[in-house]
């Protein structure tokens, strides 16, 4: 069957298997608006693993896997490969980390971390369903909740 | 191994079951004591950005009667916050003065941010609808006293529990100890859905009622909270519900309790308990206003270390 493709980049790094609903969130994180070269945003393609994936090619730029493992918030099923001249020369999948560090707004109207300048921080009390635990006031923040910073 | 030395006190949540029986062991060896000079040369800051008279009171009282000082203020309108000063550069110029902190505040989440900044120990005398622990502990304590034990208690839950703090806080403390819950508050003021789920998680027995008819028998304990007028949009739903949840000697005749039943409130009351109740052996609600001070002198002393 043929069907469109997201053309090949030479070298950086592609984000596949994105869900197909979050790939402009993971656009967003990834500050995709101030890269110089090539971004290449595919939505809606088939995919063996989820019915409608995401991908996001990004010419230049090699993601490591603490910024994959941010991905990995919004789009758990993501994984990364690195491209060197056309070919994958690395492949991970994105972890979702115990602490998230200074990029989940708290939605507590109420919490300091919305009062004062300070970094934002969340525990991870479940992965899937992902939930979140606010390390000042406590709420507990699920999928629906979150808002990136 | 137990270790409260230079510990912040932010959220019963950080205390395991061990710990919180440590500090009731030693509410009640304080009890005991007349007044000492443990904390003799010590100097506590009481940082109130919130009014909270009993609360303050209780711990000066408690720090003075160990032979400690107090300095502080009890309201931010004088303080360097009121001219825009943030609270974590409050905090660390307040430390350089003091040995404890003891904050109240507006915002949830301040406590935790005091004690990620301080490098001496700060103990959260309430931070928004969030945690109250010293609270929680002499709640513990009293049930503890006048219950002989904390273990496998059946404890119903009344009033404003959707927004009611010290219900969550207790609840969740609770939970180490094998208690059997009933939650009992009109449909629009029940405890928040995902903390059921915290409960139901650490293996609590939960149950959710719209009265205390039916169930009242079963109850060791009824911890008894305020509804707020302001909570409600409607009136005239406010004076539905408030008859339902008002306990009075003859309400909780009519409805049948065990003898030894205990009513708790955390105060203060303003129509939810009647007098009527006051002069019962059911009514320990003054005793656990009174337990706050043995209860903040052990937090104190432990945290201080001049417990070993
Ligand atoms: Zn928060």
């Amino acid at each position: 069957m043929k069907h469109l493709d997201v053309a090949a980049i030479k070298d950086g790094s592609v984000i596949d298997h994105i869900d197909s609903k979050s790939t402009l969130k993971v656009a967003d994180l990834l500050h995709i608006q101030n890269e110089e070269q090539v971004v290449l945003v595919g939505i809606n393609l088939t995919s063996k693993f989820l019915k409608k994936k995401g991908i996001i090619k990004i010419e230049g730029k090699i993601i490591d896997q603490k910024e994959a493992n941010k991905i990995a918030l919004i789009a758990p099923n993501a994984t990364v490969n690195i491209i060197k001249d056309y070919e994958v020369v690395k492949k991970f999948n994105t972890v979702i980390p115990e602490i998230i560090d200074g990029i989940v707004k708290c939605f507590n109207p109420n919490c300091v971390s919305n009062h004062n300048n300070i970094k934002t921080k969340q525990h991870v009390v479940n992965k899937n369903p992902i939930r979140l635990q606010c390390h000042y006031c406590e709420r507990i923040m699920g999928a629906k909740d979150i808002v990136l910073i | 191994m137990v270790r409260f030395k230079q510990r912040d006190i932010i959220s019963i949540r950080h205390f395991n079951k061990e710990e919180l029986l440590y500090i009731l062991d030693l509410a009640k060896q304080m009890e005991q004591m007349d007044n000492t000079e443990l904390l003799k040369g010590k100097v506590l800051a009481s940082l109130f950005f919130e009014p909270s008279t009993r609360t303050r009171l209780s711990f000066e009282s408690s720090m003075k009667r160990l032979g400690g000082s107090v300095i502080g203020f009890a309201e931010s309108g004088v303080s360097s916050a009121a001219k825009g000063e943030s609270l974590s550069d409050s905090i660390k110029i307040v430390e350089g003065y003091c040995d404890i902190i003891v904050l109240r505040h507006y915002l949830e989440g301040s406590a935790q941010l005091a004690a990620d900044v301080a490098t001496i120990p700060v103990i959260n005398a309430g931070d928004g609808a969030n945690q109250h622990p010293t609270q929680t502990f002499l709640d513990l304590y009293t049930i503890q006293k006048t219950k002989g034990t904390l273990e496998g208690l059946t404890i119903g839950f009344l009033g404003d529990l959707k927004y009611g703090r010290t219900v969550h806080s207790l609840a969740y403390a609770l939970s180490h100890f094998g208690a059997e819950m009933y939650f009992i508050s009109p449909p629009s003021l029940q405890l928040p859905n995902d903390f059921i789920d915290v409960l139901k998680d650490r293996k609590v027995k939960c149950h959710e009622n719209e009265s205390l008819r039916g169930i009242s028998r079963r109850l060791d304990v009824i911890y008894c909270t305020r509804i707020q007028k302001e909570r409600f949009a409607d009136p005239v739903e406010f004076e539905k519900v408030r008859g339902i949840y008002r306990l009075s000697r003859a309400m909780l005749e009519e409805v049948g309790i065990k003898n030894d039943l205990k009513v708790l409130h955390p105060l203060p009351r303003v129509d939810e308990m009647d007098d009527s109740l006051d002069a019962t052996d059911f009514a320990v609600y003054f005793h656990q206003a009174r337990n706050g001070v043995p209860v903040r002198k052990a937090i104190l002393a432990a945290v201080l270390g001049a417990i070993a």
